[in-house]
């Protein structure tokens, strides 16, 4: 007795067995639906949408916080009477709230890549038709939009609560673009920084301490050494010691070709000159840890 | 009380290879900035007290602490291996104990000692700042350590939270609310080496008995819950 199972009879002797699988003939959504994909996962997953419940607690929390603040200046800008202009520039406000977009990069970074490395689930996104560049670029894509959403919407907030209080429309708007450059920038940098530092370790937690330590450690040094610079008379090396913090570099940068007020001890930002050579230094971090990230991809996770 | 097993494992765990370079950079970059300052400046002692003090007691101590306090039990909780040691017949506040005496003994080595070699470079101990200090550190590196240790035990966020403490707790708040300033283990410690600095040099805004009981306290408490929190431990899946 033969134990034929299928469509296929008498016709076909060499089969044995058909139980029946077809090949997928289906449309093949190919790589830049991969990569496309693998961009919005990380983009939503850095916000905690598509997590469990616990992981949506802090970014949540640190998003709420941003927005809050924003709601606080433009309800003071409004009480106050004769205002002509938010207390805050947009410029500065991320200056201010250095402290949230240090956390919120150094709890998202490493989750977005140092659990693909420690459960080797590295290999399973090679094995789709992705290759290292777009792992690479969908993952830098994703933390980037994913801090310029933090830091624009708190903006975005100002602008339209300055312009429901009928302050000047092109000063704000003037000043809108400039704090949209800064924090485009600055998204840059901190997410190539974050993801750098959260791709050389699979361990979550040193992950975090890692990031914290490159953009909230390096701003404290440098700010210290650039206060004791100022009051001991060597006022031409401030300028200088700013290049060695992510925060100091988008400040200044802002600060000589954005009109923002410079946070440098003494209130003087780096002139023209020196801006170029920042802008220069800020470009290079991006690229550098463009780089950095292909070269930690080459081989992994095996 | 002390396993040197558990002790020994929870050494490698902290200072492995790549682990132990964070380690390592924080106290290297505080030696730098004191070589930067003291070429700068020159020796003086307000100076090197506002080096010590914003940089190496605000910034330094508490993330080494973080670093050794929730790495001594975080990772292994993590990633599930510490049911290997659970199951061997010792004492979970045995293993916290240990487990706090390595964190303590990182913290200190990390911490203490890089700020006392600052200190003589930044301005050779004048007025008692360097040893100050670094009493100050040890005294804060017991206390850090024992807190986020309970920290990792209690949370797979702890470095997280233990970041948020030390950064928006501690400077943040600290630089803003007075209030909060009476609850922070760094002018708990900063108490202390109130007493031993020169006159005026150093301040705190807690009294030396308050924070000596204070810090105590938590020392002890957190200690003592996170032995109780490790008998009832859940492992739970990454989420």
């Amino acid at each position: 007795m033969s134990t034929e199972t299928g469509a296929v009879t008498g016709i076909d002797n060499t089969r044995i067995h058909n139980i029946g699988y077809r090949a997928y003939d289906g449309p093949r959504l190919g790589r830049g639906y991969a990569r496309r994909s693998l961009y919005s996962q990380s983009l939503r997953g850095s916000f905690g949408l598509g997590r469990s419940a616990k992981s949506k607690v802090l970014p949540m929390l640190l998003f709420g916080v941003m927005c809050l603040v924003a709601l606080i200046i433009v309800a003071v800008a409004m009480a106050t009477p004769n205002a002509s202009k938010l207390a805050i520039k947009y410029t500065d406000f991320a200056i201010y709230l250095q402290a949230v977009i240090g956390l919120f990069i150094a709890s998202q970074a490493p989750q977005s890549v140092s659990r693909d490395l420690r459960f080797k689930s590295v290999p399973l996104y090679f094995s789709r038709p992705i290759e290292r560049v777009d792992y690479v670029v969908a993952k830098y894509a994703a933390m980037a939009s994913a801090l310029f959403i933090l830091t624009v919407t708190p903006l975005l907030v100002m602008y339209v609560g300055a312009l429901l209080a009928k302050f000047d429309f092109a000063d704000q708007t003037t000043w809108f673009g400039q704090g949209l450059v800064s924090v485009a920038l600055l998204s840059l940098l901190f997410a190539g920084l974050g993801l750098v530092m959260a791709a050389l370790t699979p361990r979550r937690g040193f992950g975090v301490a890692a990031v914290i330590a490159v953009l909230t450690i390096s701003f404290g040094a440098v700010s210290t050494v650039q206060a004791i610079a100022w009051e001991t008379g060597s006022a031409g090396a401030v300028q200088w010691l700013g290049l060695f913090s992510p925060l100091t570099l988008i400040g200044g940068v802002q600060s000589a070709f954005l009109g923002a007020t410079s946070h440098f001890p003494g209130g003087e930002g780096p002139g023209a000159g020196a801006g170029v050579v920042y802008l220069i230094v800020v470009l290079a971090l991006v690229a550098g840890s463009y780089a950095v990230l292909m070269r930690r991809y080459r081989r992994v996770g095996l | 009380m002390y396993n040197p097993t558990v002790a020994r494992l929870t050494y490698r765990a902290l200072l492995g290879r790549r682990r132990a370079a964070i380690l390592f950079v924080l106290p290297a970059l505080l030696i730098v900035i004191a070589v930067a300052v003291r070429a700068f400046a020159g020796a003086d002692d307000q100076v090197a007290a506002n080096v010590l003090g914003g940089f190496a007691i605000a910034t330094m101590v508490p993330l080494i602490g973080v670093i050794a306090g929730t790495g001594a039990i975080g990772p292994e909780i993590d990633d599930g291996s510490i049911v290997y040691l659970l199951a061997k017949p010792v004492k979970r506040p045995t293993i916290i104990f240990t487990k706090l005496i390595v964190a303590i003994a990182v913290t200190m080595v990390f911490s203490a000692l890089p700020t006392f070699v600052a200190g003589m470079i930044l301005n050779g101990n004048g007025q008692q700042i360097a040893v100050a200090y670094t009493i100050a550190a040890l005294v804060a590196s017991i206390a850090y350590s024992a807190l986020f240790l309970l920290l990792g035990t209690v949370s797979r966020h702890a470095v997280v939270f233990g970041l948020v403490y030390a950064l928006v707790w501690e400077a943040l708040f600290g630089s803003f609310v007075p209030g909060a300033r009476t609850l922070s283990v760094q002018q708990w410690s900063l108490a202390l080496a109130e007493k031993v600095g020169g006159e005026g040099a150093i301040t705190s805004e807690v009294g030396l008995p308050l924070a000596t009981v204070l810090l105590a306290a938590v020392t002890v408490l957190a200690t003592w819950y996170a032995g109780q929190k490790l008998r009832t431990l859940k492992l739970a899946g990454e989420e």
